[in-house]
């Protein structure tokens, strides 16, 4: 049973609130994923980098989930961040399907956390200048933590593209793996393109470009190409997802789901 | 009963207030107080409440909570029980805010204080606490929290955490 399944009324934009749920469930969900990198790092620095970012992109959706769940109303109480982090189901979440995938190699996290990092860099710097104080006010301050999130991590794919032959090979498989799974972050849903309209939303075409010239700029220098996709897979925002997003969800939600209400 | 006698005897202003949040301390760099970190952004006494408001440092940092806690212990031990703790987000925290006696601190606990200003992510240059040699380099980007990143002396070999900035 889903929370958003019982009766809820939205005391909001309808748009405003699966927008910001937007940006909470993908923060959440790659913060999950560096997460379960905790205790099997490569060196105990590096383990410890993975979840210091894993951190502070779980702040990050905290406050976005905390803004959302204040437009909500169910049986005349509001519900928490809490439970719409552990209460919904996977076709009710809306992340990008990047953020999703099996972690796979070591490579491949920091691949996708360089190609998020990136996506987030631009992305806050245009959401500080939303109409929407809340989600103007939570961009300011994680742009701040994504400038060491994306130095941290294009560090990396030049350390791995430009080292050994192993490492290339492996850092060109993960290109290859992610490869459909990057213009998503530039393709808007409905309820982007509506908030468009309000100077709510960030209009994904402006920082496409910039995207892929940073990209660009680091493949360089690590020796890498990057390959457009033929097949882009985008209907992550509009609760469409893979059975990768079942399984996180099953192991991240389970307490809540089999205890409910249960507190530590 | 306290409280009542404090509030007959307007003790409470908002000197007395700052000088309460004065002794409140950071749980996870012990040796910094929050008016040291410069977290505390306002201060109003409305209708007998005293009202308070923070901003986190970082968005994750799971201090925050404990912080706001032992904000309330320290006002309800002075005899006061009626706190509101607000996070506000805008403006965001940033390591400019840091009290140059917070600095000093940091520095002679072993942890080398923010170099520059807001925004400045340079690695170069950071001066060991222990030497103050600037012949350092970055072990890590994140160290044991996520504010700091860890560094190595390379004069006196000693490795240590350096406060980012923010």
């Amino acid at each position: 049973m889903s929370l958003l399944n019982s009766k809820l009324r939205i005391t909001n934009s309808i748009q405003l609130f699966n927008y910001t749920l937007h940006l909470a469930d993908t923060t959440l969900i790659i913060s999950h994923r560096n997460s379960e990198w905790c205790g099997h790092g490569p060196v105990l620095e590096q383990d410890i980098a993975l979840t210091n970012i894993a951190l502070d992109l779980l702040g990050q959706a905290r406050n976005f989930y905390q803004y959302a769940a204040t437009m909500l109303s169910v049986k005349g109480t509001q519900p928490t961040e809490d439970d719409l982090a552990y209460l919904r189901d996977a076709n009710e979440f809306k992340n990008h399907l990047i953020t999703e995938k099996f972690n796979g190699d070591w490579a491949l996290t920091v691949l996708r956390q360089f190609y998020f990092s990136c996506f987030q860099h631009f992305f806050y710097q245009e959401l500080q200048q939303s109409s929407d104080e809340q989600l103007a006010a939570i961009a300011t301050k994680s742009l701040k933590e994504v400038a060491y999130h994306l130095r941290w991590s294009s560090e990396w794919v030049i350390r791995l593209g430009d080292g050994t032959e192993e490492s290339h090979t492996r850092m060109k498989n993960a290109i290859d793996i992610l490869k459909d799974f990057t213009d998503e972050f530039f393709i808007m849903s409905d309820y982007e393109l509506d908030l468009i309209t309000k100077n709510i939303s960030v209009d994904l075409n402006n920082i496409k470009t910039k995207w892929h010239q940073k990209v660009k700029e680091i493949f360089d220098e690590a020796t890498l190409q990057f390959i457009p996709s033929a097949h882009p897979q985008s209907d992550g925002k509009n609760g469409l997802h893979s059975v990768h997003l079942t399984t996180l969800l099953a192991e991240m939600q389970i307490l809540q789901r089999t205890y409910p209400n249960s507190v530590w | 009963m306290i409280k009542k006698e404090l509030n007959k005897n307007k003790i409470i202003n908002t000197t007395f207030i700052w000088q309460i949040l004065e002794t409140v301390c950071d749980p996870e760099v012990p040796v910094l107080t929050i008016t040291d970190l410069g977290i505390v952004r306002n201060v109003v006494i409305e209708n007998d409440i005293i009202k308070i408001s923070i901003t986190p440092t970082y968005t994750g940092c799971p201090a925050m909570d404990m912080i706001a806690m032992n904000i309330k212990l320290a006002f309800i031990e002075k005899g006061f029980n009626k706190i509101e703790i607000k996070q506000i987000l805008s403006p965001a925290w940033t390591t400019d805010w840091m009290t140059e006696s917070g600095k000093k601190k940091l520095l002679e606990f072993g942890i080398a204080p923010p170099k520059g200003n807001a925004g400045d992510i340079t690695k170069d240059g950071v001066q060991c606490p222990q030497c103050k040699s600037i012949h350092t380099t970055l072990i890590s980007e994140f160290g044991s929290t996520a504010c700091k990143a860890l560094f190595k002396c390379e004069d006196c070999k000693e490795p240590f955490d350096y406060f980012k900035c923010y």
